[in-house]
């Protein structure tokens, strides 16, 4: 049996007292991503016992979960139900939680076949900077009442508002999966992947680690085999290991860094990998870039830059700089009128985004 | 119909000083691109929604981003309201003019600047009409997939502006899901660009707040849309219900089933019929409910979920099933669906078109307590809705020059919508608020709420100029609508600007 707790009242009086006080507050789940973003500062606002799936209706494709309820107790939930988090949230190390996995806004392989965090994003319920609980958004596919602030939270960093209650569209799980690997090199990724896609093929993942390309398909049994047969290409054997590696970052990649930093650069479809020195994973079919390296960050920047993306400073190096790709002036004074629209005293996980926000 | 003023005095509160508002803007815009006198402003004076008129002090029609951003600054500087305008075709008013402000056409923006098949992208300005994306895309086997009903005139601006969905948004996403990148001019004059042909792009989903925001956050004035390539095969199949009941069943046994169908379309036996009448589809009249179902993918997959389908639909105690056999019998089937609406417009001299969104277990229980409100107001609904993501579609028959009628209709509309809030649904899946739906908002939202939006609306438009009146109620609206709690005849929070 799960524990399941209410702490909204808790929480708010909490984030009141603080927003009196003037007291920035670090919003805290598991921790397990407190790498990432700029360095967290405040008291610590913790969130793991808020948890509990509040409702689960398998014919709705909707799911409810308070914040603190960690990602794996939701994927026993689905899979018993044969539904999934189309989004692969990522875990890392440890027990990561629903609501991090929304504030940080970060998804797995199956990214850009499926939806992104947000997509797949249909309400929250959260507490704002003045301690106001406030809910936006509901349990139904479509619905366009008031601005859309549910999907805004999605990797806000908890600087809008604390996360209480999330409710996501699910998709069914799929019938059947299989992983091949195929001798081509990166610089054809996208090309094959579209290929692919337009005959029919149902992938759901490409990934490319330097050596070979690893495609993933998913979707009833019959279209796997077509899409197998399309292919060619080697059956990959410990693949459902190797999709988890890949989206927790336990990779040998991943895990045998040195001093050198983890940097995470997007691309629009078809842009040429960026011309920068280090060890990469080459993710989304050409679009998400994991970068080793120890470049200077304005190098790496410009170069997301002039191929039409931009790059994280995902792990190490200094976090009190930036670690997201500086906003034009227009947009950061926008930025701040928002942060300020819903946290006026500053106090939810300042300067965790940007440093003035 | 008859003419009242839909505005509160809250939202009317500007000094407009017009004759030097024209002196100001005259040399800005192309000769024919400012419209004062009374016949050419009639013509915008309404949009899809055509109860409701009201006419501008203006009509502005830039032709370059220049022009439309120095309208927008002169009219900051000059304190005046600004409602743009794509095609006029909301349905919920969203579009309609403001008696002290300019109306701002993008009609002029109708170029397609792009279309990139290797990266299925669409570089568009918002004057293009949604369709009009696709039939550029056709020739590389791409098309854009949000298929709102009015498709063939609507503009993607305003499918931005409210979020528009379809009878695809089932399988391929809302307009949020389906567009990169915008660039908005905001009421300051600041051109931003937000979202990215990259996955993402840096700090607040900026691009998620601003589709469906109803033109009050500022002027979108490009788009990058996501193509999608077409459906390799499509299946489509019709099911004859004997009560609505078993149809709503069945939808949600099709959904936890693990199909997701490309569209799920249900009808009731008024539709039916009003349908058949029009242009003979060849659809079951005797049914009680209609279900139509496409299917869309791969060969193998598609021919596994049709068997599938079917079965499921036997189960659920469908009385007749047919899958079309070739495209001309899809077509056909679909047909009658499409031209459901003309064909209701037949049935009555005005009908009202409603647009709530219910978790799809409610779905029978909502019909029902629907044609009891209707047995009530002494008026007749009709239902056309997408079932598949419980999108609700109540068309309320009535006639317009009968005394009181539309006031009958309207409240039977608000008392709809009430009882989607009550089930755990929303006022508007797909419509927009806009002016149609303002007082339900008071149900829907806490005063909490919409102060948040209200905070949030003044990042953007400090002043309040951009669409004022429209999508979030004020708080002296909600407590005449009576859906406030007013303690001691005092509003919550009265320090704060209600606008």
């Amino acid at each position: 049996m799960h524990t399941s707790s209410d702490l909204t009242a808790e929480i708010a009086e909490q984030v009141r007292e603080a927003s009196g006080a003037g007291l920035a507050l670090e919003i805290r789940g598991n921790a397990t991503k407190r790498f990432y973003g700029r360095q967290a500062r405040g008291e610590p606002l913790l969130l793991t016992e808020h948890r509990g799936i509040v409702s689960h209706e398998p014919s709705e494709l909707v799911l409810t979960a308070r914040s603190g309820t960690p990602l794996t107790e939701l994927a026993r939930r689905l899979a018993e139900h044969n539904q999934m988090l189309a989004f692969e949230p990522p875990s890392f190390a440890g027990e990561a939680t629903l609501g991090g996995a929304i504030a940080a806004g970060l998804a797995g392989p199956r990214r850009p076949f499926a939806g992104s965090v947000r997509d797949m994003v249909l309400g929250v319920r959260i507490v704002n900077g003045r301690g106001q609980v406030l809910q936006f958004g509901g349990q139904v596919m479509k619905n366009v009442a008031g601005y859309d602030l549910s999907r805004l939270m999605v990797g806000a960093l908890g600087t809008l508002g604390v996360i209480l209650e999330v409710s996501l569209k699910l998709l069914p799980a799929p019938q059947a999966e299989q992983t091949l690997t195929v001798n081509e090199p990166a610089a054809r990724i996208h090309e094959l992947t579209e290929q692919w896609l337009r005959t029919g093929v149902p992938v759901s993942a490409a990934t490319h680690d330097g050596t070979r390309l690893y495609v993933r398909l998913s979707g009833a049994a019959s279209s796997v085999a077509f899409g197998k047969r399309q292919i060619g290409g080697q059956n990959f054997g410990p693949a459902e290991r190797f999709w988890r590696e890949l989206r927790d970052h336990r990779l040998a990649f991943f895990t045998c860094r040195g001093a050198e930093s983890l940097w995470r650069i997007v691309l629009p479809p078809a842009a040429p990998p960026p011309d920068l020195p280090g060890a990469w994973i080459n993710d989304w079919a050409g679009r998400q870039i994991w970068l080793r390296t120890d470049a200077e960050p304005a190098h790496i920047r410009r170069e997301a830059q002039r191929l039409g993306g931009h790059a994280t400073h995902f792990r190490g190096g200094d976090r009190t700089m930036d670690v997201f790709q500086p906003l034009d002036a227009p947009l950061l004074r926008l930025h701040q009128r928002l942060k300020h629209a819903f946290d006026p005293a500053g106090i939810l996980n300042p300067g965790r985004l940007y440093a003035p926000l | 119909m008859s003419e009242r003023s839909l505005y509160r005095p809250e939202d009317t509160r500007f000094e407009v000083d017009v004759e030097a508002l024209i002196t100001r803007l005259r040399p800005l815009l192309p000769a024919e691109g400012l419209i004062t006198h009374e016949q050419g402003r009639r013509a915008y004076e309404c949009d899809g929604l055509a109860a409701y008129k009201q006419l501008p002090l203006l009509v502005a029609s830039p032709e370059t981003v220049d022009q439309a951003r120095a309208v927008l600054r002169i009219c900051a500087e000059n304190r005046v309201p600004v409602v743009a305008r794509g095609s006029g075709t909301s349905l919920s008013g969203g579009a309609l003019p403001h008696p002290q402000g300019v109306l701002l056409s993008l009609a002029k923006f109708n170029r397609i600047k792009e279309i990139d098949p290797h990266r299925r992208i669409a570089r568009v300005e918002p004057g293009v009409r949604n369709l009009a994306i696709s039939e550029a895309a056709a020739p590389f086997g791409l098309y854009y997939a949000p298929d709102p009903s009015s498709q063939i005139a609507c503009s993607i601006g305003g499918n931005i502006a409210e979020n528009a969905g379809g009878v695809h948004c089932l399988k391929y996403g809302l307009t949020v899901h389906n567009v990169l990148q915008l660039t908005l001019l905001t009421i300051e004059g600041d051109r931003i660009t937000l979202g990215s042909l990259a996955p993402e792009s840096p700090g607040y989903d900026l691009l998620a707040l601003v589709t469906g925001s109803e033109g009050m956050l500022g002027v979108i004035v490009e788009v990058v849309v996501q193509l999608l390539p077409n459906p390799l095969t499509k299946q489509v199949l019709m099911a004859s219900f004997p009560t609505v009941e078993a149809g709503g069943h069945a939808v949600a046994a099709i959904i936890a089933g693990g199909v997701i169908p490309a569209g799920l379309e249900m009808m009731d036996r008024p539709a039916i019929q009003a349908a058949e009448d029009f242009i003979q589809a060849g659809y079951d009249t005797q049914a009680a409910a209609l279900l139509i179902c496409e299917l869309d993918g791969g060969e193998a997959e598609v021919n596994e979920q049709i068997r599938k389908v079917e079965s499921i639909l036997r189960e659920q105690g469908a009385d007749r099933i047919r899958v079309a056999r070739d495209d001309a019998e899809r077509a056909r089937f679909w047909a009658g669906r499409k031209a459901a609406f003309p064909a209701v417009g037949r049935l009555a001299p005005d009908y009202y078109c409603m647009d709530g969104t219910i978790p799809r277990k409610h779905l029978a229980q909502v019909l029902k307590r629907i044609s009891e409100l209707s047995a009530a107001q002494g008026l007749r609904t009709v239902n056309v809705f997408h079932a598949g993501d419980g999108n609700l579609h109540p068309l309320i028959l009535f006639d317009g020059n009968r005394p009181g009628e539309l006031e009958r209709a309207e409240a039977l509309g608000g008392q709809i919508l009430e009882l989607c809030v009550e089930v755990g649904g929303t006022i508007t899946g797909e419509h927009g608020v806009g002016m149609e739906k303002i007082d339900q908002m008071c149900v829907q939202f806490r005063p909490e709420a919409l102060e948040q939006f209200y905070a949030v609306k003044a990042a953007f438009d400090p002043q309040g100029l951009l669409n004022p009146g429209k999508a979030i109620p004020t708080l002296n609206r909600c407590a005449e609508f009576g859906r406030l709690h007013v303690r001691r005849g005092e509003l919550p929070h009265p320090h704060i600007d209600r606008f």
